[in-house]
């Protein structure tokens, strides 16, 4: 293991001063899921190391027409919480699909986010949620939306000098239905050969608004608006969700590694992209969100 | 260097680690607990598993000094003197374990299952535990010594 000097800031002004004066030799860690293994590999090498878990106030959830999510909340009280299951159930039937139990324990929502493998399952749950992701600095406070939160391959808009506080999702609209489906064809507590989330809200018979995302599918989680497009205001036939569905091949960009190669991830991001939209379809059609 | 101060099976223990040290060699180099077994060292295979304030975790990826102040459970904190607890007794009863490498996390996860949940359904032993891997590939044998618990077959 590298070495490195740890840091733990009793408060959130005292993080954000810890972050301004060392911010660029710097990594934040929570639960260290993510950070750790990147350490082990040297493949991250930060100086110092500043732990978060005294700030008690980034721990908190709370509902007030959006469910605001504290960056230290553990993916494993997102997936029991009751407030979340029943206001924003998409999150509830993503997060229990998240690794194993030992690694929700751990891992924080500020954690992943920051981390930004393109593999991970909540960015495209936060996606058809339209989620924003609250930042903090000494300067300032600002608000990021999910679809613009992501730049790279493990990159973000998150500034040196800059903490995830908080999670902010707005409630799903009523006659919406949405899940999130996961490919795994090795084990459970894989990530996703590509995993898909979509929302489907109706008017009436026809598809007022779909939104599909997907993960693991190129280098940073995606909307696909192509597929989105071609689906409002259409009857959600098995007809019209496979042909819209097909749409989804130009707009990932897989790569090829020991969870498939490019041309079968793309294959089964339509494969699963239909899936999820015919689940979501279902379940707005019975006005219970998901299951 | 840094101090902690924490609780480990139901121990006060106060000790100066290195900043970098990882839980489970503090677990068994500074504490001599060496029942906690190290397997593929990221987080994946389920041999360190020791609960962490009565939640599983695997120790090779958390760091020591995020656990100052916590309480950490270990297999060596399960016996009661010679007695075994009921989920080690039914480990050897239902024939739960064979090369032994998996069986100190395997058992500190059941035992956090069972905790949360003590009547669990089969699938819910089966997806609790999917996460500790056997590579001698017993597992209908670790699923039915839970089961055995769970059923109150083993005594106490």
């Amino acid at each position: 293991m590298i070495s490195f000097t740890y840091l733990e800031p009793v408060d959130i002004d005292e993080a954000l001063a810890t972050l301004a004066r060392y911010g660029d030799e710097a990594k934040v860690i929570a639960g260290g899921t993510g950070l750790v293994n990147l350490m082990k590999q040297r493949l991250v090498q930060p100086t110092y190391l500043i732990g978060l878990r005294r700030l008690a106030g980034l721990s908190g959830m709370h509902y007030d027409g959006t469910l605001q999510i504290g960056a230290l909340c553990t993916h494993r009280m997102i997936e029991t919480s009751m407030l979340v299951r029943n206001h924003v159930p998409l999150l509830a039937e993503t997060f229990r699909q998240v690794a194993s139990v030992r690694i929700r324990t751990m891992a924080t929502i500020g954690g992943a986010l920051a981390h930004a493998d393109p593999n991970q399952d909540p960015p495209p749950a936060f996606m058809v949620l339209d989620a924003r992701v609250r930042l903090r600095s000494q300067q300032r406070t600002r608000e990021v939306a999910i679809g613009e939160f992501f730049t790279g391959y493990y990159e973000t808009v998150v500034a040196p000098n800059e903490l995830i506080t908080e999670v902010v999702i707005p409630s799903p609209l009523a006659d919406s239905g949405a899940t999130f489906v996961k490919f795994l064809p090795q084990t459970h507590d894989d990530y996703a050969t590509v995993a898909v989330a979509a929302q489907v809200t109706l008017d009436g018979d026809r598809i007022a608004e779909a939104r599909v995302a997907l993960g693991a599918a190129a280098a940073t989680p995606l909307r696909a608006t192509a597929v989105e497009d071609a689906l409002r205001g259409q009857v959600p036939t098995p007809t019209v969700l496979r042909e819209a569905a097909v749409l989804v091949a130009d707009a990932v960009d897989p790569t090829s590694d020991f969870r498939g190669s490019a041309p079968y991830k793309r294959d089964m991001a339509v494969v699963f992209v239909r899936r999820a939209l015919a689940q979501a379809a279902v379940r707005a059609r019975a006005g219970r969100g998901t299951a | 260097m840094r101090t902690i101060r924490l609780q480990v099976n139901g121990q006060p223990v106060v000790r100066e680690i290195p900043d970098n040290r990882l839980l489970v060699d503090f677990l068994r180099y500074d504490l001599d607990l060496t029942g906690t077994k190290e397997g593929c060292s990221v987080g994946v295979c389920g041999a360190c598993t020791v609960l962490l304030d009565g939640q599983p975790v695997s120790s090779c990826i958390v760091l020591a000094v995020i656990v100052d102040g916590c309480e950490v459970t270990t297999i060596e904190g399960l016996a009661q003197g010679d007695r075994f607890h009921p989920l080690q007794q039914a480990f050897i009863e239902y024939g739960g374990f064979q090369c032994g490498i998996c069986t100190p996390g395997q058992i500190m996860a059941a035992k956090a299952l069972l905790d949360g949940n003590p009547y669990p359904s089969k699938e819910e032993i089966q997806t609790w535990m999917m996460g500790n891997l056997c590579r001698c590939t017993g597992y209908y044998k670790i699923i039915e010594s839970i089961q055995a618990v769970a059923k109150g077959k083993v005594a106490p």
